[in-house]
C-alpha cells in the first residue's frame, strides 16, 4: 500500500538539481512526479520515481542526501472540488497536511495527488474509512 | 601630554638597569611564595640566581594560558588573600577561565598604565572620559576607570550596550574622549548618523580602542566619522587588563609600559627569542606585580617591537597592532572563540560529524559567524521548517558554547574543502592587515 517518496537535499547553487536529475537519467529511472520546496539557502526536491533503490544508488554516488519518506497517493477526481473533497475528509478528523502536489496522467482520468500527513497511519485510516481511492506503488507503476 | 616623564623617557641603559633588578626580585619572589613556579623552575633547571643579565631571561620557563586554567582559581597568588582587593577574570567561554587578583599597589600600577593611556589620548584631569567597555569581570571597565581616576580626569561609567543612551551622554555631557571596543565605536558612529545627531554637537576628541583586533582602515573610518583621533589600547586580563600598550599620538606602534611589563618576541615553533623588528609571538612578564606575577606570558598574540625613535618623546619601546594569533583562537565580537569549542557542541548532536566550516566575516562593522554544517540523512528531512528546527538547534548549541549568537547553514555532504584529507575549519573573511 504505502508510497516512499525520495527527498533529496539541495544546495542553492546552480546546477545541483540538474545534478541530481542527471544522476537518475544515467541510471533509468523514471520520475513520476517531484515538487521542490526551497528557502534562500537550500531546497528540498520531492520525488516519487520508478525505482527507489537504484535512484537511491545513483544520487548517493553524487554525494547527495537522500530520504525515503511514507507519503500518501490518492485518486481524486480531475474536476471542480476534487481536491476539496479530498481535503474535507482529513479536515473532519483534524489532520494537518505537511505539503502536498499533484500531476495528471493521460492513463487515469483521475488527478494524482502525493499527501504528507505527519501521522501516516492516521492518514491512511480516515482516507481508507471516506473510500478515497489511495493507490499504491504498483498502482503508481501502472500510470 | 606625557603622563609620567620619568617612567616613560627613560634611557635605554638606565630602563635595562632597572628591569633586570626587578626581574630579578620577581622571579626570587615567585620562587619563594608561588609553589607552581619553585616546580616549574626546578624542573626547568632554573634558579633565581641563574638570572644575572637580561639575556639569560630566555632560560626562564614560559607560563602558558593552560598552566593559568590549571591553577584556577587562585592558584597562582602570591600573597596572603587578606591583601587582595580586587579580581577579574576572562569570561571562561573557551573553557576554564583565568583569575586575575590585585593588591592595592597592583590596582595603582594599573591605575598608572591606563593614566598614561589616555594622556597618548591627549586627556587631562580635565577630561570627560565616556567608559563604554564593560564594567564587571571583563578588565576593560575597570582598567580605564582605575586610570581616570588616578589622573583626577572625570570618569563616565557607562559600560557598554544601550546605544541611546551612550549618545545622549555624549552630547549632554559632552564627553572628551570614548573607550570601548572599536567595533562597538563604529557602532556608536554609526547610530550617530542614523539617529540624526549633528557631529558639531558632539565633543569628542580622541577614542581609546582596544580588546579586539582591527585595521587602519577602520581607523581612519572612526577618526573621520567622530572627528577623533584613534588610539589603540593593548593588554589582557592576564597580566593585568587594558594598558600593558597604548598608540600616542603618532600612531607609530603601541608604547609598552616596560617599567612594569617586560616584553620579549619569540618564535612560537621553537621558542627561541627574536630580534626587534621581527614577526612574532608576544611573550610578557609582571616586573612589578604582588597579587599575581605572570612570568614569560605566552599571549599567543602575532606582533614585532621596535626600538627606533617616536616624535613623541617617549623611549619606551613599542610594538605593532596585532596582526594575528599563533594558535587557531578567534576573537569574535571581543569574545575569544576556538573551533574546537564549536565542534564539541556540534559532535554532541546525534547525527552530526564533524564536519564543519566556520566562517568570520565582518559585513560592515559587527562581527558575523556562520557555521556550516554537512548533511547527513538521519539530520535531513523532507520537510523544510524541520531543516530550519534542527539549524536552530544547533545555534542554540553552539551559542551556549561560545556565548555568542551563530548562523547555521546546512551543506550537502562532502562539499566541504577538505586539504589533505583534514577539513579547512575556519575562513575568516575579515582583514586586519
Amino acid at each position: 500500500m504505502s508510497v516512499k517518496q525520495l527527498s533529496v537535499f539541495l544546495e542553492n547553487k546552480e546546477g545541483k538539481l540538474k545534478k541530481a536529475v542527471n544522476a537518475m537519467s544515467q541510471a533509468g529511472v523514471n520520475i513520476r512526479a517531484l515538487s521542490i520546496a526551497d528557502s534562500s539557502k537550500y531546497g528540498i526536491l520531492r520525488l516519487i520515481v520508478s525505482d527507489n533503490e537504484t535512484a537511491i544508488k545513483a544520487l548517493k554516488e553524487e554525494k547527495f542526501t537522500v530520504k525515503e519518506t511514507d507519503v500518501i497517493v490518492v485518486g481524486v477526481k480531475d474536476e471542480p472540488n476534487g481536491l476539496n473533497s479530498m481535503l474535507e475528509i482529513l479536515e473532519k478528523k483534524s489532520i494537518n497536511v505537511e505539503y502536498l502536489y499533484a500531476f495528471v496522467s493521460s492513463k487515469t482520468e483521475e488527478a494524482i495527488v502525493v499527501v504528507k500527513i505527519e501521522n501516516y497511519e492516521d492518514g491512511v485510516k480516515a482516507l481508507k474509512d471516506a473510500d478515497a481511492n489511495l493507490l499504491s506503488k504498483e498502482d503508481l507503476a501502472e500510470l | 601630554m606625557i603622563w609620567n616623564e620619568k617612567a616613560e623617557c627613560m634611557d635605554r641603559e638606565e630602563k635595562e638597569e632597572m628591569q633586570l633588578a626587578l626581574f630579578q626580585q620577581q622571579v626570587k619572589r615567585v620562587y619563594e611564595n608561588v609553589p607552581f613556579y619553585k616546580k616549574k623552575f626546578d624542573e626547568a633547571g632554573f634558579h633565581p640566581d641563574d638570572l644575572k643579565t637580561l639575556d639569560d631571561v630566555s632560560k626562564i620557563p614560559f607560563t602558558t594560558k593552560a598552566d593559568l586554567r590549571e591553577a584556577y582559581p587562585f592558584g597562582l597568588f602570591a600573597v596572603p588573600d587578606d591583601e587582595i582587593i580586587e579580581i577579574h577574570s576572562t569570561s571562561g567561554t573557551t573553557g576554564t577561565p583565568v583569575v586575575s587578583g590585585y593588591t592595592q599597589k597592583d590596582i595603582d600600577i594599573w591605575g598608572e598604565c591606563t593614566a598614561r593611556a589616555i594622556a597618548m589620548a591627549g586627556g587631562d584631569k580635565n577630561s570627560k572620559i565616556q567608559n563604554s567597555y564593560g564594567y564587571g569581570l571583563f578588565t576593560g571597565g575597570f582598567g580605564i576607570d582605575h586610570g581616570a581616576k588616578a589622573m583626577g580626569a572625570t570618569v563616565i561609567p557607562m559600560s557598554s550596550g544601550n546605544t541611546a543612551r551612550q549618545l545622549k551622554i555624549m552630547e549632554d555631557f559632552q564627553s572628551d574622549i570614548l573607550t570601548c571596543t572599536p567595533s562597538y565605536a563604529m557602532y556608536l558612529a554609526e547610530s550617530l548618523e542614523k539617529e540624526g545627531f549633528d557631529a558639531e554637537s558632539i565633543s569628542l576628541h580622541a577614542g581609546i580602542f582596544g580588546a579586539e583586533m582591527w585595521t587602519e582602515e577602520m581607523r581612519h573610518s572612526l577618526e573621520e566619522k567622530l572627528g577623533i583621533t584613534a588610539h589603540n589600547i593593548y593588554g589582557l586580563t592576564e597580566l593585568m587588563g587594558p594598558g600593558v600598550s597604548t598608540e600616542c599620538e603618532y600612531q607609530t606602534g603601541l608604547h609598552i609600559q616596560e617599567d612594569h611589563f617586560y616584553p620579549e618576541i619569540i618564535d612560537s615553533e621553537t621558542g627561541e627569542t627574536l630580534e626587534d623588528g621581527q614577526k612574532g609571538e608576544l611573550v610578557l612578564t609582571n616586573l612589578t606585580r604582588e597579587g599575581m606575577p605572570v612570568i614569560r606570558f605566552r599571549t599567543k598574540d602575532i606582533t614585532a617591537l621596535r626600538r627606533d625613535e617616536c616624535p613623541c618623546g617617549r623611549t619606551t619601546v613599542r610594538m605593532d597592532r596585532i596582526t594575528g594569533r599563533s594558535d587557531d583562537m578567534l576573537k569574535i565580537k571581543g569574545v575569544m572563540v576556538y573551533p574546537s569549542q564549536i565542534e564539541a557542541a556540534i559532535l554532541q548532536i546525534e547525527g552530526l560529524t564533524a564536519n564543519y566550516q566556520i566562517h568570520v566575516s565582518r559585513p560592515k562593522t559587527l562581527d558575523e559567524i556562520e557555521v556550516k554544517v554537512e548533511t547527513s540523512p538521519e539530520v535531513f528531512s523532507d520537510e523544510m521548517k524541520k531543516i530550519e528546527e534542527f539549524e536552530r538547534r544547533i545555534a542554540r548549541k553552539i551559542q551556549s558554547a561560545i556565548g555568542i549568537s551563530v548562523d547555521v547553514t546546512l551543506v550537502e555532504p562532502e562539499s566541504l574543502p577538505r586539504s589533505e584529507g583534514k577539513a579547512i575549519r575556519v575562513i575568516d573573511e575579515r582583514n586586519f592587515d
